[in-house]
Protein backbone atom coordinates (compact mmCIF):
# COMPACT_ATOMS: atom_id res chain seq x y z
CA UNK A 1 0.00 0.00 0.00
CA UNK A 2 0.90 3.23 -0.35
CA UNK A 3 1.56 4.24 3.52
CA UNK A 4 5.44 3.55 3.70
CA UNK A 5 5.84 5.77 0.53
CA UNK A 6 7.06 9.09 0.81
CA UNK A 7 4.39 11.35 -1.23
CA UNK A 8 5.28 12.73 -4.93
CA UNK A 9 6.53 9.79 -7.31
CA UNK A 10 6.14 6.11 -5.68
CA UNK A 11 7.06 3.81 -8.17
CA UNK A 12 4.81 2.18 -10.50
CA UNK A 13 5.73 -1.50 -9.67
CA UNK A 14 7.19 -2.04 -6.41
CA UNK A 15 8.59 -5.36 -5.83
CA UNK A 16 10.35 -7.03 -2.66
CA UNK A 17 11.05 -10.29 -1.78
CA UNK A 18 8.89 -11.24 -4.75
CA UNK A 19 8.55 -15.27 -5.22
CA UNK A 20 6.48 -17.19 -7.67
CA UNK A 21 5.97 -21.09 -7.88
CA UNK A 22 4.14 -22.70 -10.71
CA UNK A 23 2.57 -25.94 -11.44
CA UNK A 24 0.49 -28.27 -9.24
CA UNK A 25 0.95 -30.05 -6.33
CA UNK A 26 4.06 -32.14 -6.27
CA UNK A 27 5.54 -30.56 -9.48
CA UNK A 28 5.27 -27.06 -8.17
CA UNK A 29 8.61 -25.59 -8.59
CA UNK A 30 10.41 -21.71 -7.96
CA UNK A 31 10.38 -19.74 -11.25
CA UNK A 32 10.48 -16.67 -9.90
CA UNK A 33 13.34 -16.19 -6.91
CA UNK A 34 12.87 -13.88 -4.28
CA UNK A 35 13.29 -10.48 -6.68
CA UNK A 36 13.38 -7.19 -5.48
CA UNK A 37 13.01 -3.68 -7.84
CA UNK A 38 11.15 -0.81 -8.72
CA UNK A 39 9.52 0.20 -11.88
CA UNK A 40 9.93 4.15 -12.08
CA UNK A 41 6.53 5.67 -13.61
CA UNK A 42 6.19 7.71 -16.67
CA UNK A 43 9.11 5.79 -18.37
CA UNK A 44 10.07 2.82 -20.34
CA UNK A 45 11.20 -0.01 -18.37
CA UNK A 46 12.40 -3.08 -20.80
CA UNK A 47 12.37 -6.64 -19.10
CA UNK A 48 14.87 -8.45 -20.73
CA UNK A 49 16.54 -12.28 -20.54
CA UNK A 50 16.67 -15.11 -22.73
CA UNK A 51 13.62 -17.19 -23.79
CA UNK A 52 12.14 -19.40 -20.37
CA UNK A 53 13.66 -17.02 -18.11
CA UNK A 54 10.55 -15.96 -16.38
CA UNK A 55 9.62 -12.69 -17.91
CA UNK A 56 6.55 -13.69 -18.55
CA UNK A 57 5.41 -15.20 -15.32
CA UNK A 58 6.56 -12.10 -13.60
CA UNK A 59 4.40 -10.03 -16.01
CA UNK A 60 1.43 -12.09 -15.08
CA UNK A 61 2.58 -11.64 -11.75
CA UNK A 62 2.23 -7.91 -11.91
CA UNK A 63 -1.49 -8.04 -13.87
CA UNK A 64 -2.00 -10.30 -11.19
CA UNK A 65 -3.08 -13.44 -12.95
CA UNK A 66 -0.70 -15.68 -11.38
CA UNK A 67 -1.14 -17.66 -8.60
CA UNK A 68 0.94 -18.73 -5.96
CA UNK A 69 2.89 -15.55 -5.66
CA UNK A 70 4.72 -14.32 -1.94
CA UNK A 71 6.32 -11.80 -1.30
CA UNK A 72 5.47 -8.01 -1.97
CA UNK A 73 4.16 -6.82 -4.97
CA UNK A 74 2.91 -3.53 -4.94
CA UNK A 75 1.49 -1.85 -8.73
CA UNK A 76 0.02 1.68 -8.86
CA UNK A 77 0.06 1.46 -5.33
CA UNK A 78 -2.41 -1.47 -4.43
CA UNK A 79 -1.61 -5.28 -3.83
CA UNK A 80 -1.19 -6.38 -7.45
CA UNK A 81 -4.27 -8.26 -8.35
CA UNK A 82 -6.71 -5.90 -6.38
CA UNK A 83 -9.98 -5.85 -8.57
CA UNK A 84 -9.24 -1.89 -8.41
CA UNK A 85 -6.04 -2.38 -10.85
CA UNK A 86 -8.47 -3.69 -13.32
CA UNK A 87 -9.03 -0.80 -15.73
CA UNK A 88 -5.85 0.69 -14.79
CA UNK A 89 -3.88 -1.50 -16.60
CA UNK A 90 -3.37 -2.49 -19.91
CA UNK A 91 -1.69 -6.28 -20.92
CA UNK A 92 -0.82 -7.49 -24.15
CA UNK A 93 -0.10 -11.80 -23.76
CA UNK A 94 2.67 -12.98 -25.61
CA UNK A 95 0.12 -14.59 -28.30
CA UNK A 96 -2.67 -12.07 -29.45
CA UNK A 97 -5.72 -12.53 -27.33
CA UNK A 98 -7.96 -11.79 -30.14
CA UNK A 99 -11.53 -13.08 -31.72
CA UNK A 100 -10.37 -14.44 -34.82
CA UNK A 101 -13.61 -14.62 -36.03
CA UNK A 102 -14.93 -10.64 -35.12
CA UNK A 103 -13.68 -7.82 -37.60
CA UNK A 104 -10.45 -5.52 -35.80
CA UNK A 105 -13.67 -2.77 -35.09
CA UNK A 106 -15.42 -5.32 -33.60
CA UNK A 107 -12.77 -6.79 -31.08
CA UNK A 108 -11.78 -3.52 -30.18
CA UNK A 109 -15.59 -2.40 -29.42
CA UNK A 110 -16.15 -5.50 -27.34
CA UNK A 111 -12.83 -5.16 -24.71
CA UNK A 112 -14.21 -1.37 -24.56
CA UNK A 113 -17.66 -1.99 -23.67
CA UNK A 114 -16.05 -4.37 -20.54
CA UNK A 115 -13.75 -1.50 -19.46
CA UNK A 116 -16.30 1.40 -20.09
CA UNK A 117 -19.65 -0.06 -20.04
CA UNK A 118 -23.17 1.90 -20.45
CA UNK A 119 -25.08 3.56 -23.53
CA UNK A 120 -24.01 6.78 -21.94
CA UNK A 121 -20.35 5.64 -22.50
CA UNK A 122 -20.96 5.33 -26.27
CA UNK A 123 -19.36 8.04 -28.11
CA UNK A 124 -16.40 7.85 -25.64
CA UNK A 125 -15.63 4.62 -25.97
CA UNK A 126 -15.79 4.82 -30.09
CA UNK A 127 -13.24 7.72 -30.14
CA UNK A 128 -11.75 5.48 -27.57
CA UNK A 129 -11.56 2.66 -30.45
CA UNK A 130 -10.87 5.19 -33.08
CA UNK A 131 -7.61 6.59 -31.14
CA UNK A 132 -6.50 3.01 -30.27
CA UNK A 133 -6.86 1.83 -33.94
CA UNK A 134 -4.79 4.41 -35.21
CA UNK A 135 -2.49 4.15 -32.83
CA UNK A 136 -1.47 0.96 -34.14
CA UNK A 137 -1.90 2.12 -37.68
CA UNK A 138 -4.64 -0.26 -38.83
CA UNK A 139 -6.91 1.86 -39.79
CA UNK A 140 -6.80 0.85 -43.27
CA UNK A 141 -8.04 -2.86 -41.87
CA UNK A 142 -10.46 -1.95 -39.28
CA UNK A 143 -13.12 -3.91 -40.96
CA UNK A 144 -10.92 -6.93 -41.79
CA UNK A 145 -11.82 -10.37 -39.38
CA UNK A 146 -8.86 -10.34 -37.28
CA UNK A 147 -8.38 -13.74 -38.38
CA UNK A 148 -7.30 -12.69 -41.96
CA UNK A 149 -4.17 -10.67 -40.67
CA UNK A 150 -0.83 -10.85 -40.62
CA UNK A 151 0.59 -12.18 -37.56
CA UNK A 152 2.49 -8.70 -36.84
CA UNK A 153 -1.14 -6.95 -37.60
CA UNK A 154 -2.99 -9.88 -35.08
CA UNK A 155 -0.13 -8.80 -32.35
CA UNK A 156 -1.34 -5.03 -33.37
CA UNK A 157 -4.37 -5.79 -32.39
CA UNK A 158 -3.64 -7.02 -28.92
CA UNK A 159 -2.00 -3.97 -28.75
CA UNK A 160 -4.46 -1.66 -29.24
CA UNK A 161 -7.07 -3.54 -26.70
CA UNK A 162 -4.18 -2.78 -23.89
CA UNK A 163 -4.11 0.60 -25.21
CA UNK A 164 -8.41 1.15 -25.20
CA UNK A 165 -9.23 2.96 -21.87
CA UNK A 166 -6.04 5.00 -21.29
CA UNK A 167 -4.08 2.80 -18.75
CA UNK A 168 -1.70 4.33 -16.36
CA UNK A 169 0.47 1.33 -16.78
CA UNK A 170 1.24 -0.88 -19.76
CA UNK A 171 2.46 -4.25 -19.94
CA UNK A 172 3.29 -5.61 -23.20
CA UNK A 173 5.29 -9.34 -23.38
CA UNK A 174 7.45 -9.03 -25.95
CA UNK A 175 5.24 -7.06 -28.05
CA UNK A 176 7.33 -6.51 -30.94
CA UNK A 177 8.04 -10.12 -31.97
CA UNK A 178 7.74 -11.19 -35.68
CA UNK A 179 7.39 -7.51 -36.50
CA UNK A 180 9.44 -6.18 -39.63
CA UNK A 181 11.67 -3.57 -38.87
CA UNK A 182 9.33 -0.49 -40.06
CA UNK A 183 6.50 -1.44 -38.21
CA UNK A 184 8.88 -1.63 -34.78
CA UNK A 185 10.51 1.29 -35.32
CA UNK A 186 6.92 2.78 -35.23
CA UNK A 187 5.88 1.17 -32.57
CA UNK A 188 8.49 2.11 -29.98
CA UNK A 189 7.56 5.59 -31.16
CA UNK A 190 4.19 5.07 -30.44
CA UNK A 191 5.73 3.60 -26.50
CA UNK A 192 7.30 6.61 -26.39
CA UNK A 193 5.06 8.67 -27.15
CA UNK A 194 2.32 7.16 -24.92
CA UNK A 195 4.95 8.10 -21.95
CA UNK A 196 5.61 11.66 -22.77
CA UNK A 197 2.32 12.79 -23.93
CA UNK A 198 -0.11 10.14 -22.04
CA UNK A 199 1.78 9.78 -18.70
CA UNK A 200 2.08 6.00 -18.64
CA UNK A 201 3.81 3.94 -17.83
CA UNK A 202 5.18 0.61 -19.88
CA UNK A 203 7.00 -2.41 -18.41
CA UNK A 204 8.13 -4.32 -22.00
CA UNK A 205 9.72 -7.90 -22.39
CA UNK A 206 11.81 -8.66 -24.93
CA UNK A 207 14.35 -11.58 -25.53
CA UNK A 208 15.78 -9.19 -28.50
CA UNK A 209 18.70 -7.13 -26.95
CA UNK A 210 18.99 -4.72 -29.51
CA UNK A 211 15.38 -3.20 -28.48
CA UNK A 212 16.98 -2.68 -24.77
CA UNK A 213 18.61 0.74 -25.85
CA UNK A 214 15.14 2.10 -27.13
CA UNK A 215 14.31 1.46 -23.23
CA UNK A 216 14.79 4.15 -20.28
CA UNK A 217 15.58 1.33 -17.89
CA UNK A 218 16.52 -2.19 -17.93
CA UNK A 219 15.82 -5.35 -16.09
CA UNK A 220 17.94 -7.72 -16.73
CA UNK A 221 16.55 -11.47 -15.74
CA UNK A 222 17.78 -14.91 -16.14
CA UNK A 223 17.00 -18.27 -14.41
CA UNK A 224 13.90 -16.49 -12.49
CA UNK A 225 16.57 -13.76 -10.80
CA UNK A 226 17.20 -10.13 -11.62
CA UNK A 227 20.72 -9.60 -13.04
CA UNK A 228 20.89 -6.31 -12.99
CA UNK A 229 18.44 -3.13 -12.97
CA UNK A 230 20.28 0.27 -14.96
CA UNK A 231 20.07 2.34 -17.64
CA UNK A 232 21.25 1.21 -20.73
CA UNK A 233 23.99 4.11 -20.64
CA UNK A 234 25.35 2.72 -17.06
CA UNK A 235 25.29 -0.66 -17.92
CA UNK A 236 27.39 -0.44 -20.91
CA UNK A 237 29.44 1.71 -18.59
CA UNK A 238 29.23 -0.65 -15.97
CA UNK A 239 30.36 -3.69 -18.27
CA UNK A 240 32.52 -1.80 -20.47
CA UNK A 241 31.03 -2.71 -23.31
CA UNK A 242 29.30 -1.21 -26.48
CA UNK A 243 26.04 -2.91 -26.68
CA UNK A 244 23.71 -4.04 -23.88
CA UNK A 245 23.70 -7.11 -25.30
CA UNK A 246 27.67 -7.47 -24.45
CA UNK A 247 26.92 -6.12 -21.15
CA UNK A 248 24.18 -8.83 -20.64
CA UNK A 249 26.77 -11.13 -21.30
CA UNK A 250 29.30 -9.94 -18.86
CA UNK A 251 27.04 -10.17 -16.35
CA UNK A 252 25.72 -13.41 -17.69
CA UNK A 253 29.53 -15.06 -17.20
CA UNK A 254 30.17 -13.12 -13.73
CA UNK A 255 27.38 -14.91 -12.62
CA UNK A 256 27.75 -18.09 -13.61
CA UNK A 257 31.45 -17.73 -12.25
CA UNK A 258 30.61 -16.96 -8.96
CA UNK A 259 27.92 -20.01 -8.76
CA UNK A 260 30.87 -21.93 -9.91
CA UNK A 261 33.18 -20.73 -7.13
CA UNK A 262 30.40 -21.03 -4.30
CA UNK A 263 29.70 -24.60 -5.84
CA UNK A 264 33.82 -25.21 -5.06
CA UNK A 265 33.96 -23.34 -1.70
CA UNK A 266 33.24 -26.19 0.88
CA UNK A 267 31.80 -24.47 3.65
CA UNK A 268 29.03 -22.97 1.94
CA UNK A 269 27.50 -26.79 2.09
CA UNK A 270 26.88 -27.04 5.87
CA UNK B 1 -13.66 -14.23 -3.65
CA UNK B 2 -16.72 -15.17 -4.57
CA UNK B 3 -17.08 -17.06 -7.71
CA UNK B 4 -19.45 -13.82 -9.01
CA UNK B 5 -18.31 -11.04 -8.43
CA UNK B 6 -19.89 -7.24 -9.58
CA UNK B 7 -22.26 -8.47 -12.44
CA UNK B 8 -22.99 -5.60 -14.73
CA UNK B 9 -25.78 -5.69 -17.47
CA UNK B 10 -24.00 -3.34 -19.56
CA UNK B 11 -21.37 -5.91 -19.63
CA UNK B 12 -23.43 -8.98 -19.75
CA UNK B 13 -25.22 -7.39 -22.88
CA UNK B 14 -22.11 -6.79 -24.29
CA UNK B 15 -20.34 -9.99 -24.15
CA UNK B 16 -23.80 -11.15 -25.20
CA UNK B 17 -23.55 -9.16 -28.65
CA UNK B 18 -20.04 -10.28 -28.97
CA UNK B 19 -20.81 -13.66 -29.49
CA UNK B 20 -23.81 -13.73 -31.82
CA UNK B 21 -21.40 -11.35 -33.81
CA UNK B 22 -18.91 -14.09 -33.86
CA UNK B 23 -21.46 -16.34 -34.87
CA UNK B 24 -22.71 -14.35 -37.65
CA UNK B 25 -19.35 -14.30 -39.34
CA UNK B 26 -20.26 -17.95 -39.41
CA UNK B 27 -23.12 -18.60 -41.50
CA UNK B 28 -22.53 -22.35 -41.66
CA UNK B 29 -22.78 -23.08 -38.25
CA UNK B 30 -26.18 -21.29 -37.73
CA UNK B 31 -28.04 -22.95 -40.91
CA UNK B 32 -26.35 -26.47 -39.01
CA UNK B 33 -27.83 -25.37 -35.93
CA UNK B 34 -31.19 -24.05 -37.14
CA UNK B 35 -31.52 -26.68 -39.69
CA UNK B 36 -30.47 -30.03 -38.34
CA UNK B 37 -33.45 -30.53 -35.78
CA UNK B 38 -35.67 -29.45 -38.29
CA UNK B 39 -34.18 -32.26 -41.13
CA UNK B 40 -33.56 -34.95 -38.08
CA UNK B 41 -37.79 -34.40 -36.88
CA UNK B 42 -38.67 -34.93 -41.14
CA UNK B 43 -36.65 -37.80 -41.34
CA UNK B 44 -38.38 -39.42 -37.92
CA UNK B 45 -41.76 -38.60 -38.95
CA UNK B 46 -41.17 -40.77 -42.11
CA UNK B 47 -39.02 -43.67 -40.55
CA UNK B 48 -42.27 -43.60 -38.50
CA UNK B 49 -44.84 -43.49 -41.12
CA UNK B 50 -46.29 -46.66 -40.34
CA UNK B 51 -46.92 -45.21 -36.15
CA UNK B 52 -47.70 -41.90 -35.36
CA UNK B 53 -48.02 -42.25 -31.85
CA UNK B 54 -44.49 -43.41 -31.40
CA UNK B 55 -43.17 -40.27 -33.59
CA UNK B 56 -45.42 -37.98 -31.05
CA UNK B 57 -43.67 -39.35 -28.17
CA UNK B 58 -40.18 -39.52 -29.63
CA UNK B 59 -40.52 -36.43 -31.59
CA UNK B 60 -41.77 -34.57 -28.50
CA UNK B 61 -38.73 -35.65 -27.06
CA UNK B 62 -36.37 -34.88 -28.99
CA UNK B 63 -37.85 -30.98 -29.57
CA UNK B 64 -36.39 -30.84 -26.11
CA UNK B 65 -32.97 -33.09 -26.52
CA UNK B 66 -31.62 -30.87 -29.91
CA UNK B 67 -31.23 -27.96 -27.94
CA UNK B 68 -29.29 -29.41 -24.96
CA UNK B 69 -26.97 -31.47 -27.50
CA UNK B 70 -26.43 -28.17 -29.76
CA UNK B 71 -25.99 -25.63 -26.80
CA UNK B 72 -23.55 -28.26 -25.42
CA UNK B 73 -20.95 -28.61 -28.22
CA UNK B 74 -21.36 -24.67 -29.17
CA UNK B 75 -20.31 -23.96 -25.93
CA UNK B 76 -18.01 -26.41 -24.95
CA UNK B 77 -16.28 -25.15 -28.11
CA UNK B 78 -16.60 -21.73 -27.81
CA UNK B 79 -15.75 -21.24 -24.43
CA UNK B 80 -12.97 -24.04 -24.55
CA UNK B 81 -11.23 -21.37 -27.59
CA UNK B 82 -11.80 -18.37 -25.27
CA UNK B 83 -9.40 -20.19 -22.67
CA UNK B 84 -6.80 -21.31 -25.40
CA UNK B 85 -6.59 -18.27 -27.16
CA UNK B 86 -5.61 -15.61 -24.46
CA UNK B 87 -8.76 -14.06 -24.35
CA UNK B 88 -10.66 -15.40 -21.26
CA UNK B 89 -6.91 -14.46 -19.39
CA UNK B 90 -7.24 -11.19 -20.66
CA UNK B 91 -10.69 -10.45 -19.90
CA UNK B 92 -10.34 -12.00 -16.70
CA UNK B 93 -7.56 -8.89 -16.13
CA UNK B 94 -10.05 -6.41 -16.90
CA UNK B 95 -13.09 -5.27 -14.61
CA UNK B 96 -15.64 -8.22 -16.04
CA UNK B 97 -17.31 -10.45 -13.63
CA UNK B 98 -17.34 -14.37 -14.39
CA UNK B 99 -21.23 -13.66 -13.84
CA UNK B 100 -20.88 -11.17 -16.44
CA UNK B 101 -18.69 -13.69 -19.32
CA UNK B 102 -21.12 -16.84 -18.10
CA UNK B 103 -24.69 -14.86 -18.46
CA UNK B 104 -23.47 -13.40 -21.77
CA UNK B 105 -23.15 -16.85 -23.21
CA UNK B 106 -26.09 -18.17 -22.00
CA UNK B 107 -28.15 -15.37 -22.96
CA UNK B 108 -26.68 -15.28 -26.64
CA UNK B 109 -26.93 -18.94 -26.98
CA UNK B 110 -30.35 -19.02 -25.36
CA UNK B 111 -31.72 -16.55 -27.91
CA UNK B 112 -30.11 -19.19 -30.80
CA UNK B 113 -31.64 -21.87 -29.12
CA UNK B 114 -34.94 -19.73 -29.01
CA UNK B 115 -34.80 -19.22 -32.74
CA UNK B 116 -33.90 -23.30 -33.43
CA UNK B 117 -36.50 -24.75 -30.85
CA UNK B 118 -39.31 -22.23 -32.72
CA UNK B 119 -38.02 -23.67 -35.88
CA UNK B 120 -38.46 -27.06 -34.79
CA UNK B 121 -41.51 -27.03 -32.75
CA UNK B 122 -43.77 -25.34 -35.58
CA UNK B 123 -42.61 -27.42 -38.02
CA UNK B 124 -42.96 -30.41 -36.06
CA UNK B 125 -46.86 -29.41 -34.75
CA UNK B 126 -47.91 -27.50 -37.90
CA UNK B 127 -46.31 -29.48 -40.58
CA UNK B 128 -45.24 -33.04 -39.60
CA UNK B 129 -48.32 -33.05 -37.66
CA UNK B 130 -47.37 -33.79 -33.95
CA UNK B 131 -50.03 -34.51 -31.89
CA UNK B 132 -49.39 -32.50 -28.74
CA UNK B 133 -52.32 -31.69 -26.15
CA UNK B 134 -50.55 -28.94 -24.19
CA UNK B 135 -50.04 -25.53 -25.13
CA UNK B 136 -46.90 -25.18 -27.64
CA UNK B 137 -45.40 -22.47 -25.09
CA UNK B 138 -44.85 -25.06 -22.51
CA UNK B 139 -42.88 -27.04 -25.46
CA UNK B 140 -40.89 -23.94 -25.82
CA UNK B 141 -40.25 -23.50 -22.41
CA UNK B 142 -38.85 -26.57 -21.62
CA UNK B 143 -36.87 -26.41 -25.05
CA UNK B 144 -34.96 -23.15 -23.32
CA UNK B 145 -34.12 -24.32 -20.24
CA UNK B 146 -32.85 -27.80 -22.03
CA UNK B 147 -30.81 -25.24 -24.30
CA UNK B 148 -29.33 -23.66 -20.78
CA UNK B 149 -28.79 -26.98 -19.32
CA UNK B 150 -26.23 -27.50 -22.69
CA UNK B 151 -24.74 -24.05 -22.20
CA UNK B 152 -23.64 -25.13 -18.77
CA UNK B 153 -22.76 -28.33 -19.17
CA UNK B 154 -20.85 -27.59 -22.15
CA UNK B 155 -19.50 -24.63 -20.25
CA UNK B 156 -18.10 -27.20 -17.23
CA UNK B 157 -16.57 -30.01 -19.18
CA UNK B 158 -14.42 -26.91 -21.31
CA UNK B 159 -12.31 -26.80 -18.60
CA UNK B 160 -11.66 -30.46 -18.77
CA UNK B 161 -10.72 -30.37 -22.24
CA UNK B 162 -7.03 -29.30 -23.62
CA UNK B 163 -8.24 -29.18 -27.24
CA UNK B 164 -11.21 -29.41 -29.14
CA UNK B 165 -10.41 -33.15 -29.75
CA UNK B 166 -11.35 -33.73 -26.34
CA UNK B 167 -14.11 -31.31 -26.24
CA UNK B 168 -15.98 -33.14 -29.00
CA UNK B 169 -15.11 -36.58 -27.26
CA UNK B 170 -16.84 -35.11 -23.88
CA UNK B 171 -20.53 -35.21 -26.11
CA UNK B 172 -20.52 -38.97 -26.29
CA UNK B 173 -19.30 -39.12 -22.45
CA UNK B 174 -21.82 -36.59 -21.16
CA UNK B 175 -24.87 -36.87 -23.30
CA UNK B 176 -25.51 -40.79 -24.33
CA UNK B 177 -25.47 -41.90 -21.09
CA UNK B 178 -27.90 -39.06 -20.11
CA UNK B 179 -29.97 -40.33 -23.65
CA UNK B 180 -29.90 -43.85 -22.97
CA UNK B 181 -31.21 -43.34 -19.37
CA UNK B 182 -33.68 -40.81 -20.41
CA UNK B 183 -36.82 -42.58 -21.00
CA UNK B 184 -36.53 -42.10 -24.76
CA UNK B 185 -35.80 -46.18 -25.52
CA UNK B 186 -37.49 -47.34 -22.52
CA UNK B 187 -39.88 -46.66 -19.81
CA UNK B 188 -37.67 -45.12 -16.94
CA UNK B 189 -39.66 -47.95 -14.85
CA UNK B 190 -38.71 -50.71 -16.41
CA UNK B 191 -35.08 -50.69 -16.30
CA UNK B 192 -32.83 -52.03 -14.34
CA UNK B 193 -33.08 -50.76 -10.82
CA UNK B 194 -29.83 -49.01 -10.53
CA UNK B 195 -29.99 -47.64 -13.71
CA UNK B 196 -33.66 -46.45 -12.76
CA UNK B 197 -32.21 -44.87 -10.15
CA UNK B 198 -29.19 -43.18 -12.13
CA UNK B 199 -31.80 -41.75 -13.90
CA UNK B 200 -33.49 -40.37 -11.52
CA UNK B 201 -30.44 -38.42 -10.70
CA UNK B 202 -29.85 -36.98 -14.04
CA UNK B 203 -31.14 -33.96 -15.62
CA UNK B 204 -32.39 -34.98 -19.18
CA UNK B 205 -34.48 -37.62 -17.51
CA UNK B 206 -36.84 -34.59 -16.39
CA UNK B 207 -36.21 -32.54 -19.78
CA UNK B 208 -37.74 -35.30 -21.45
CA UNK B 209 -40.12 -35.85 -18.79
CA UNK B 210 -41.41 -32.52 -18.95
CA UNK B 211 -41.55 -32.81 -22.92
CA UNK B 212 -43.86 -36.10 -22.17
CA UNK B 213 -45.89 -33.80 -19.63
CA UNK B 214 -47.29 -31.55 -22.31
CA UNK B 215 -47.62 -34.03 -24.49
CA UNK B 216 -50.48 -35.58 -22.58
CA UNK B 217 -51.82 -33.14 -20.44
CA UNK B 218 -53.68 -29.89 -21.53
CA UNK B 219 -52.95 -28.18 -18.18
CA UNK B 220 -49.45 -27.07 -16.99
CA UNK B 221 -49.64 -30.34 -14.58
CA UNK B 222 -47.58 -30.27 -11.03
CA UNK B 223 -45.46 -32.92 -12.08
CA UNK B 224 -44.31 -30.42 -15.12
CA UNK B 225 -43.67 -27.90 -12.91
CA UNK B 226 -41.37 -30.23 -10.75
CA UNK B 227 -39.59 -30.98 -13.65
CA UNK B 228 -39.16 -27.85 -15.08
CA UNK B 229 -37.83 -26.23 -12.01
CA UNK B 230 -35.16 -29.10 -11.50
CA UNK B 231 -34.01 -28.79 -14.97
CA UNK B 232 -33.65 -25.37 -14.28
CA UNK B 233 -32.37 -25.62 -10.69
CA UNK B 234 -29.63 -28.37 -12.40
CA UNK B 235 -28.52 -25.55 -14.88
CA UNK B 236 -27.67 -23.10 -12.31
CA UNK B 237 -25.72 -25.39 -10.44
CA UNK B 238 -23.42 -26.07 -12.91
CA UNK B 239 -22.91 -22.91 -14.25
CA UNK B 240 -22.16 -22.18 -10.70
CA UNK B 241 -19.85 -25.37 -11.11
CA UNK B 242 -18.52 -23.98 -14.54
CA UNK B 243 -17.90 -20.03 -13.20
CA UNK B 244 -15.52 -21.76 -10.44
CA UNK B 245 -13.44 -23.51 -13.61
CA UNK B 246 -12.51 -20.00 -14.57
CA UNK B 247 -9.64 -18.83 -12.62
CA UNK B 248 -8.04 -15.98 -13.15
CA UNK B 249 -4.79 -16.76 -12.04
CA UNK B 250 -2.69 -18.95 -14.30
CA UNK B 251 -1.34 -21.87 -11.83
Amino acid sequence: MMNNQPEGDPAAVHAHDLSVRRGTGRTLRTVLDSLAFDVPRGRITGLLGPSGCGKSTLMRAIVGTQAHVTGTLDVLGDPAGHPRLRSRIGYVTQAPSVYDDLTVRQNLDYFAAVLDPGRAAADRRAAAVTRAITDVDLTSRAGALAGNLSGGQRSRVSLAVALLGTPELLVLDEPTVGLDPVLRRDLWNLFHDITTTRGATILVSSHVMDEAERCHDLLLMREGRILAQDTPDALRTRTHSTTVEEGFLRLVDEANANAADAALTPEQSR
Amino acid sequence: MTAMTAMSGARTAATAARVLRQLRHDPRSIALMLLVPVLMLTLLRFVFDGSPKTFDGIGASLLGIFPLITMFLVTSIATLRERTSGTLERLLAMPLGKGDLIAGYALAFGAVAVLQSVLATGLALWVLGLDVVGSPWLLLLVALLDALLGTALGLFVSAFAASEFQAVQFMPAVIFPQLLLCGLFAARDTMHPVLEGLSDVLPMSYAVDGMTQVLTHTDMTAEFVRDAGIVAACALLVLALGAVTLRRRTP
